[in-house]
């Protein structure tokens, strides 16, 4: 297990490797580049050439790419062009916030899609299974920001259960330690403010759990329809035990190998493309911020972010692999 | 009073919309007490739906089962859903063909042997291994407690289907129904598997419904036989009755089929011509009358009657049975007239009708 664990963890060693050449290269091919950015269309030779010097975009390549490598080895994300704040800095203010999005989103899509993927395959060709493969059709098709804009009218306009937008209710006191709004609440006692976060969190969570509940009820579905057929099942039945121990040791525990690695890949997916959710409702994440970043071609953020992405990517799926050898002994690793 | 009595047991397949398709038409049969009873048949003659049906694991949807089968003064086709999955794995087991997937691939042995002791025996913990690890050994499987902690992959072929054996006799159940056991095993590993359920069945007086399209396992363990085709058992005797006469013109070319090694070389084999597609329904007369050397119009007049046209107990179901007289001088024995087939002199003068 830990040598899995640890053999993984080198891994990111060349991955990150190779992505840094591709993401030097793309900045040094791109077209524009932050000083006319900065300076806007009417700048001249002179003013292009001095944000340049101060950014150490007039060096050679080998020695930017050099700098560049080594500011990624010490962590240095650098400087925002967009705020002129350490990009660290706008990350651990915003990425937490997203964190928080996401998780919310996938627990809602487990806790929903799993069981009601299950009773679907369970009652094929009931009521509940059509309903369950036609709103899943639904929930991909659907583009996120009108859900969002629905979810919005609907609950947050009407009918005012929940806030429209943001993080906090304006006003509200809430101590920061980690970033992460709920946890911070426990942590400090202030219950409110726990509260408060979770309400501003449940719109933005359930339009962002959309799509992968849809993949989630689908996956898990198709999963226990091959599983209910599959001879242990019929000698788990054969030895009459209770329908719980079939359905939870012999059915879904065979079942979630498949699930488990959809979950991964969308909970990564969820961590870099909560952009447009997060723009509806004006949530002061990661996305949010990526976006302006793009518009404003704040390179070090950029960059910062698609290694950040990478990074989160090689580590859920080490989590994937490891909640895998867990349950199947067949791909344990000795 | 035999321990189990199906009665004219019928399985229609057949949802909305579908065609109902009938994999099991009527078939019959007894188990006593610590009896070895074989249901043999090819492929599609119905004997595995048979064992499921008795067992109440076809599904709930799209399959209508008839008849009845009585088991200790109950009908196990009529008996409610909570009723025989108490009785499953307790008083009823069964052992399926293919031990690697009939066994939970993410599922320790253990645990699979030790969940049907909790479920019918109440044993936990540590108590529950002991008898898990005694029931290992009890079947043959050396260094049990090791063998507790592995998957079904780290276990060979036939201590896969052993440790199956295990958990279908974890409650000395009164009828253990075995479907082809040793198919998927290699020819040293079937006997020994079929060694074991000898002793089993020796010793603990289980009843043994042995399900099996291998005339060799019929020989090597069964007490009665019943052979089936196309749903229906058409003869059903003492083992040593049936493969010194077979008497129904099937079973009568199923035993000649087999390939002898006492045969002269080039001697080509005697197959039962046709394909088991080639049927008629039991409704209209005898199925297998297409593939039929003995056949007549007679065959064509409603289900044929089971008879005893040799001796008592020994069931047969045809109008134009193989009988000694005219086996020895071949198929064609139209003009045959003795004792045994008097009751079929009708049927006789319309032999020569093609088919």
């Amino acid at each position: 297990m830990l040598r899995l664990v640890v053999r993984r963890l080198l891994q990111l060693i060349p991955t990150l490797l190779g992505l840094s050449v591709l993401l030097f290269l793309w900045l040094n091919r791109l077209p524009g580049g932050p000083a006319s950015a900065i300076l806007g269309e009417r700048a001249t030779e002179a003013e292009v050439a001095r944000i340049n010097r101060a950014l150490g975009l007039d060096q050679p390549v080998y020695v930017q790419y050099g700098r560049f490598l080594k500011r990624i080895f010490e962590l240095d994300l650098g400087t925002s062009v967009q705020t002129g704040q350490p990009v660290w800095d706008e990350f651990a203010v915003r990425f937490p916030a997203t964190v928080e999005l996401s998780l919310m989103a996938m627990a809602i899509a487990i806790a929903v899609g799993i069981p009601l993927g299950y009773l679907a395959a369970k009652r094929r060709g009931g009521w509940l299974d059509v309903a369950a493969v036609s709103g899943s059709l639904v929930g991909i098709c659907i583009p996120v920001f009108f859900l969002a804009l629905i979810l919005k009218g609907i609950f947050a306009v009407n009918l005012g259960i929940f806030p429209s937008y943001g993080r906090f209710t304006t006003g509200i006191d809430a101590t920061s330690v980690t970033g992460f709004a709920v946890l911070d609440g426990i942590l400090t006692g202030e219950f409110d403010a726990s509260w408060d976060a979770i309400m501003h969190l449940v719109l933005p969570a359930v339009t962002l759990a959309s799509i992968p509940l849809a993949v989630i009820v689908r996956m898990t579905r198709a999963s226990v329809l091959e599983v209910l057929g599959e001879d242990y099942v019929r000698t788990a039945e054969s030895k009459g035990l209770q329908k719980r121990v079939v359905r939870a040791r012999h059915v879904l525990r065979n079942a979630m190998l498949p699930v488990i690695t959809a979950v991964g890949l969308l909970t990564g997916s969820l961590l870099s493309g909560a952009v447009l959710t997060e723009s509806v409702f004006s949530f002061n994440g990661i996305g949010n911020f990526i976006r302006t970043a793009i518009d404003a071609r704040d390179y070090p953020v950029l960059v910062g972010f698609i290694m950040f992405i990478a990074m989160v990517y090689v580590l859920i799926n080490l989590l994937v692999d490891l909640a895998y050898s867990l349950i199947d002994p067949r791909v344990r690793v000795h | 009073m035999p321990l189990l009595t199906v009665d004219e047991l019928t399985v229609t397949f057949g949802g909305r919309g579908r065609t109902p398709s009938t994999a099991v038409d009527g078939v019959s049969f007894t188990v006593d007490q610590g009896q070895v009873v074989g249901l043999v048949g090819e492929s599609g003659c119905g004997k595995s739906v048979t064992s499921l049906a008795l067992m109440g694991l076809l599904p709930s949807k799209g399959v209508a089962i008839g008849g009845r089968a009585d088991f200790e003064g109950e009908d196990l086709l009529a008996l409610s859903p909570k009723r025989i999955r108490d009785m499953r794995g307790s008083q009823l087991a069964m052992i399926f063909q293919d031990p690697l997937s009939s066994l939970n691939p993410v599922v320790p042995i253990g645990v699979q042997v030790t969940e049907i002791l909790q479920r019918h025996r109440g044993m936990k913990g540590e108590a529950a291994r002991k008898e898990a690890a005694h029931l290992l050994d009890r079947v043959g499987i050396p260094d049990p407690t090791r063998r507790l902690k592995e998957y079904p992959h780290q276990l060979s072929g036939g201590m896969r289907q052993r440790a199956l054996i295990a958990m279908a006799v974890a409650c000395a159940p009164r009828l253990l129904i075995a479907d082809e056991p040793t198919t998927a095993l290699d020819v040293t590993i079937q006997a020994q598997i079929l060694e074991l359920l000898k002793e089993l069945v020796d010793e603990e007086g289980t009843a043994l419904l042995m399900i099996t399209h291998d005339l060799g396992v019929v020989a090597g363990l069964c007490d009665q036989v019943n052979v089936l085709y196309a749903g229906r058992a058409v003869e059903s005797a003492d083992r040593r009755e049936l493969f010194a006469h077979p008497t129904h013109p099937y079973a009568h070319g199923l035993l000649g089929s087999i390939p002898r090694l006492d045969a002269p070389r080039g001697e080509p084999l005697s197959p039962i011509r046709g394909s088991i597609n080639d049927k008629i329904a039991w409704a209209d007369g005898c199925a297998f009358a297409p593939r039929c050397d003995h056949y007549t119009m007679g065959c064509l007049t409603g289900t044929p009657e089971l008879t005893a046209p040799r001796t008592e107990g020994h069931l047969v179901r045809c109008v134009n049975p193989v009988l000694p007289q005219n086996s020895a001088e071949d198929s064609d024995g139209a003009e045959d007239s003795d004792g045994a087939e008097d009751s079929d002199g009708a049927e006789d003068a319309e032999k020569e009708v093609p088919a």
